[in-house]
């Protein structure tokens, strides 16, 4: 009979568990990843160190792979498994460095987050604002967080001052296929020389 | 007069123009269908000349400029703001926006008087709303004309032919401080001074921008792409007159986002 209720009570704990501990509001999750991005920025380390931290960052909170579908549009239909699996490779290596190049140039930034709205059930925007300093004026960055899996938020993309990285990205990509007949092999090669360099 | 009467004509032709293909439903509320770069040969090119003209001297005068004492720049930014005013009160008009239109030209007669010339934004200070510009092209697409194809101008940069002929319009009598410094008959302001608010607004514009276009750049995989999307979303969202507020306008368009999770 001990034992019964043991194994009860480990279910009921692993379930209460499951429910609760794990989900994460999107605004609460993104004022918590900027809060570690300022911290690795405000640190008295090289650039390439920092870099490399908020690569790990990344990796955890952005949805790369996503974000690689996205960039490439309609041309991801054409693509075979092979194709898909050395896109995706190269696109995660091409915009960590991407991605931690352009915010290691900010030091000891201030976010704010201000507010949510929800956009559907796989959507919720987050405004925040990049508090302004002697040198730049106040800058707003919206979030678009991908809320599929509540318990696993993931940013999409970033909207600063209403331009979006995502929409610029994709016509980058967009303009290299048009400039090379289509031709997902020169798309591939730019990328791995960006990462290489 | 004749250009007023030209003007006029100018804006009912190309709103015509909007309406022809379009069932009576503006084209700003309909999915916004992406600028082709028609001219993408020439385009390029012209953007290799810009970036070279840019390296050699904008962005030295910029770099140069970006030293000059804080108050300076700000009040330099203030003038040339408070001359736009000239511009954005009568496109505040045609687009409708009355109460805009008054706040503005409030504006502009507290900043010119108080302000002495501008230079101090005395109404930011007495509680006025945030400044917002509008031109000719942003009062073109706001009713109802595409951008027509992308233009990269010599030495001017991005554009549409949308906002070329905004550009036009100003030339044409639509800039008061045009038609009085290069067509008015008066001692205090002449061509050579529009040229330099001219100049000196792009080099403050570029010194605004330095680490901005300069991280964009080294992020890039095709720049020209890049700078492409940037000022057509840019002016997408001023047409749309997109703010904080209105978020439901800038991401109703999601189709894109929804189709990768099939």
């Amino acid at each position: 009979m001990k034992k019964k209720n043991f194994i009860l009570l480990i279910f009921i704990i692993s379930i209460t568990n499951f429910n609760i501990a794990y989900s994460i509001s999107p605004d609460v999750f993104i004022q918590s990843t900027v809060n570690r991005a300022s911290m690795v920025l405000s640190k008295d380390i090289p650039k390439h160190e920092k870099m490399e931290q908020l690569k790990i960052i990344a990796k955890k909170t952005v949805d790369i792979e996503g974000i690689g579908f996205y960039s490439l549009g309609n041309s991801r239909k054409n693509l075979n498994q092979l194709q898909i699996e050395n896109y995706s490779n190269l696109f995660e290596e091409y915009f960590l460095k991407s991605f931690s190049s352009r915010l290691a140039e900010y030091t000891n930034p201030e976010i704010e987050v201000k507010d949510k709205k929800i956009l559907n059930k796989n959507y919720t925007i987050v405004n925040s604002i990049l508090v302004s300093t002697k040198d730049r004026p106040e800058i707003k960055i919206d979030w678009r967080v991908y809320t599929k899996d509540e318990n696993n938020p993931l940013i999409r993309d970033l909207i600063i001052e209403g331009l979006s990285l995502a929409r610029t990205q994709k016509e980058e990509f967009s303009s290299v296929l048009n400039s090379n007949d289509g031709d997902i092999n020169f798309l591939f090669k730019i990328l791995e020389d960006f990462s290489n360099n | 007069m004749n250009n007023l009467i030209k003007i006029f004509l100018i804006l009912f032709l190309l709103s015509s123009n909007a309406y022809a293909g379009s069932d009576g439903e503006l084209e700003i509320s309909k999915k916004s269908k992406p600028t082709k770069d028609c001219f993408e040969k020439i385009n390029r090119a012209t953007f290799a000349l810009n970036e070279g003209l840019d390296k050699a001297i904008f962005k030295p005068v910029a770099q140069g400029y970006r030293k000059l004492p804080s108050p300076i720049k700000t009040a330099t930014s203030n003038a040339l703001d408070n001359l736009s005013n000239l511009i954005t009160i009568p496109n505040n008009v045609l687009q409708g926006d009355v109460k805009n239109a008054g706040i503005n030209t409030a504006r502009l007669l507290v900043n010119t008087t108080i302000g002495i010339l501008g230079f101090v934004d005395a109404a930011d200070k007495m509680g006025f709303p945030k400044y917002v510009k509008e031109d000719y092209g942003q009062t073109f697409g706001k009713w109802g004309m595409g951008p027509g194809c992308y233009l990269v101008l010599p030495v001017l940069g991005p554009s549409t032919i949308r906002d070329t002929a905004g550009s036009f319009v100003n030339v044409m009598g639509g800039d008061p401080y045009y038609n009085l410094s290069v067509n008015g008959n008066n001692e205090f302001l002449d061509g050579k001074l529009f040229a330099a608010t001219k100049t000196i607004s792009a080099i403050d514009f570029r010194a605004k921008n330095i680490e901005t276009l300069e991280n964009l750049e080294k992020n890039s995989i095709d720049f020209y792409a890049s700078v492409r999307s940037v000022y057509l979303q840019d002016r997408e969202n001023k047409i749309k007159n997109v703010r904080r507020g209105n978020i439901e306008v800038i991401y109703k368009e999601d189709e894109d986002w929804e189709e990768i999770d099939k």
